[in-house]
């Protein structure tokens, strides 16, 4: 799936530019920070160019891709000369890929960094071939698949689909000393984040947020986690509210803690 | 009302809602064990989107071919350009064969163009003959899915008005009672009519014929005993070949209901002496849809009705919440090509989760076509509150320092604020839900300090 041919390494190990989103360089500095953490120790050459913003998804999502023209010429000028664009996030990775609108100028640049980002987990598994990861993490974990990373980059099996069952983020989970794996009754079904559909459809949210944890709950999840920190903090939200004890953990911020 | 309005009154009555999630997710379930049974399932898919491709780019002669060769069965064939010259085709043949009474089988495209309250108003009497079909209409109601009609009803509902229409014993829920007592109902009406409507699934173009799919054979009892059979047929129902049915029919019950095959897969190719059969061919805003390249493909719809059942929104909103004849990811891409200003909410009933692709038998990619709505949608019907604050967003996410500033001043004001401020009402995310506590740096501040 992937045009290695055209991203030839500079050195032993390649250039990594970190692409931290708006929300989770605002709300979740940990994360960026345990992402950045886990690829140096992978042996990455990680940096993390300055002056990111947006990738533009909320407005996109919203029906204003049109508007996000400057967001995205921003966004590919940051990024063009690095080796591999890593983000812990599945969503915005998607959006950059499928619904950036297309930069008169920048169209050569701008289909390199389509084949040259990655969501956090796919870049550990598909890029740097990472087999097992060596570390313990004692806990249930209960993973949420968020459905852009999953059904829009194809990171896990889909359950619609009649296919090899496969999930990037459980393959290097499940190896960790001492993590269990919770199966879920629903594997994949969305937690009604879905960015501006949190309010506007603010009833519909919250109650598949609810059934989400409440399956969480049937099955003794004591962490909950995934590669999109907009599904853990709609997730994270309700739960609070409600007195539920369960913690809320990137992949990221898990693997990060489980091999140091 | 907008679909999220719908949807919040939907939800009022939890253990209802919790029940109409399940029920449907029950069928979905259904639907990905056989569908696993079957090795070749994906390929049976492109195969499928494949012809139904190959369709749409040669509807027009394919349509030729299929009125040529049903005309030489001796079908009579006539063109409707919408719902009104449809319903006017069905009234004149039912005054040319002075016929008072009709029994329907289900079809969603008399739905579609009312044909029901058109001939009501003109004195005929139309009963709908698909049990969930005949609940719905008891009620006065629409269909809330287009293959499980009455599927946001509960037994003890339908015990209740079976009691006041069929006169069933009060309180008796049993299923196979209730039946019996739908069944003899029926009965009576298939006798009484001269004249039954059907819907059409398929239209063969090399053969002329076309096939009707059911599970209760009531389309097939209504034709039988009628001496005029009318079928109503949406121009993109039509497949080249009848061979082309084999990847069809494997596909279309196990992907609605997790049957393997519909019980009554019937094939009408020629009237039989002294009866008649007519096809009404129903544009009804189909070859607009056909020229919008993004939205064509809307078009390859077997109505099987999985993407309502996958869908998280519509488990938890009911048919009803769409106000839409075909409700559902499918009608969400479908309805803002007939109306937009009316269904404009639609494309955003949505999370944009991909299920309704992924489970689509003929690999639609509703939720691709969700999004381009909304591009649409919003250069004409954007709110323009919703306008002014993606506006001023835009403006931030290109340029880091306004971003900077922005970002700073909603973390420290998140900080200052009192609770009562943050989750006033107004503030929709806080209504049932916490905001993330706010850290005190941001990660661009800590890289700086720790990393140059």
């Amino acid at each position: 799936m992937l045009k290695i041919n055209l991203l030839p390494m500079k050195t032993n190990s390649p250039h990594v530019a970190l692409f931290i989103p708006c929300y989770v360089d605002q709300f979740y500095p940990k994360v960026g920070i345990a992402s950045l953490e886990l690829l140096e120790k992978l042996g990455c050459k990680v940096s993390y160019p300055a002056g990111q913003t947006c990738c533009g998804q909320p407005l996109a999502n919203a029906g204003y891709e049109r508007d996000t023209v400057g967001a995205t010429r921003h966004f590919i000028e940051l990024f063009k000369d690095f080796d591999y664009v890593v983000a812990p996030s599945g969503s915005c990775v998607l959006h950059v890929k499928d619904h950036s609108p297309s930069i008169s100028g920048l169209e050569k640049e701008q289909e390199e960094l389509h084949h040259k980002i990655f969501e956090l987990t796919e870049f550990i598994t598909d890029i740097l071939k990472v087999e097992k990861l060596r570390g313990s993490f004692p806990h249930r974990v209960g993973y949420h698949a968020s459905c852009h990373g999953q059904r829009g980059l194809r990171l896990a099996s889909s359950s619609e689909l009649n296919q090899t069952l496969f999930n990037k983020a459980q393959k290097l989970l499940e190896n960790l000393d001492g993590l269990e794996w919770v199966e879920l009754s629903r594997t994949d079904e969305c937690c009604g984040f879905g960015g501006t559909f949190a309010v506007t459809e603010e009833a519909l949210s919250i109650r598949m947020g609810k059934d989400r944890l409440e399956d969480h709950v049937l099955h003794q999840t004591e962490i909950i986690t995934g590669g999109d920190m907009s599904c853990i903090m709609h997730l994270e939200g309700i739960a609070t509210r409600n007195g539920q004890k369960m913690k809320f953990m990137h992949v990221a911020e898990i693997l990060n803690q489980a091999i140091s | 009302m907008s679909h999220p309005e719908n949807a919040t009154e939907f939800l009022k009555d939890q253990a209802k809602a919790k029940w109409h999630d399940e029920t449907l997710w029950f069928v979905r379930d259904k639907r990905d064990r056989i569908s696993k049974t079957i090795p070749e399932w994906e390929q049976l898919r492109e195969l499928a989107s494949q012809i139904k491709d190959n369709v749409l780019a040669n509807l027009g002669s394919y349509l030729e071919d299929f009125e040529r060769n049903a005309l030489q069965n001796g079908i009579i064939i006539h063109w409707a350009a919408d719902a009104e010259e449809h319903n006017q085709h069905v009234l004149r043949i039912l005054r040319e064969k002075n016929c008072k009474a009709i029994v329907k089988s289900k079809s969603i495209l008399t739905e579609e163009c009312h044909l029901n309250p058109y001939l009501e108003k003109e004195g005929i009497e139309v009963v709908d003959t698909d049990l969930g079909e005949r609940i719905v209409q008891f009620l006065n109601q629409p269909p809330s899915h287009i293959v499980l009609p009455a599927i946001h009803l509960k037994k003890g509902e339908i015990s209740e008005l079976f009691h006041q229409k069929l006169h069933t014993e009060k309180g008796n829920e049993d299923p196979t009672y209730l039946t019996q007592a739908a069944r003899i109902h029926l009965r009576e009406k298939f006798l009484g009519a001269k004249v039954a409507i059907t819907g059409v699934n398929f239209g063969i173009a090399e053969t002329g014929e076309f096939v009707v799919c059911t599970n209760e054979g009531n389309a097939d009892m209504g034709v039988h005993l009628a001496d005029v059979h009318i079928a109503c047929m949406g121009i993109e129902k039509i497949l080249p070949r009848r061979k082309d049915l084999a990847v069809f029919l494997r596909l279309l019950a196990r992907s609605a209901t997790g049957q393997p095959i519909t019980n009554y897969n019937s094939h009408f190719r020629s009237p039989s002496p002294g009866k008649e059969i007519h096809i009404i061919l129903v544009d009804n805003g189909r070859t607009a849809q056909l020229s919008r390249e993004k939205f064509k493909n809307s078009l390859k719809c077997i109505r099987c009705g999985a993407c309502m059942n996958t869908c998280p929104i519509y488990r938890r909103s009911g048919g009803f919440s769409y106000g839409s004849t075909v409700p559902g990811p499918i009608g969400s891409i479908l309805s803002p090509g007939l109306d937009m200003k009316k269904h404009s909410t639609l494309p955003f009933a949505s999370t944009l989760c991909g299920s309704c692709s992924d489970v689509c038998p003929v690999k639609i990619n509703i939720h691709e076509q969700l999004y381009e709505w909304r591009q649409e949608i919003t250069k004409t019907h954007g709110e323009f509150g919703k306008g002014l604050s993606m506006k001023l967003a835009s403006g931030i996410f290109k340029s880091p320092l306004a971003y900077k500033i922005s970002g700073s001043l909603m973390r420290s004001a998140l900080k200052a604020l009192p609770d009562s401020l943050i989750y006033h009402p107004l503030n929709t995310w806080g209504k049932s839900r916490n905001l993330p506590d706010t850290p005190n740096e941001t990660f661009q501040q800590w890289y700086k300090k720790n990393r140059s």
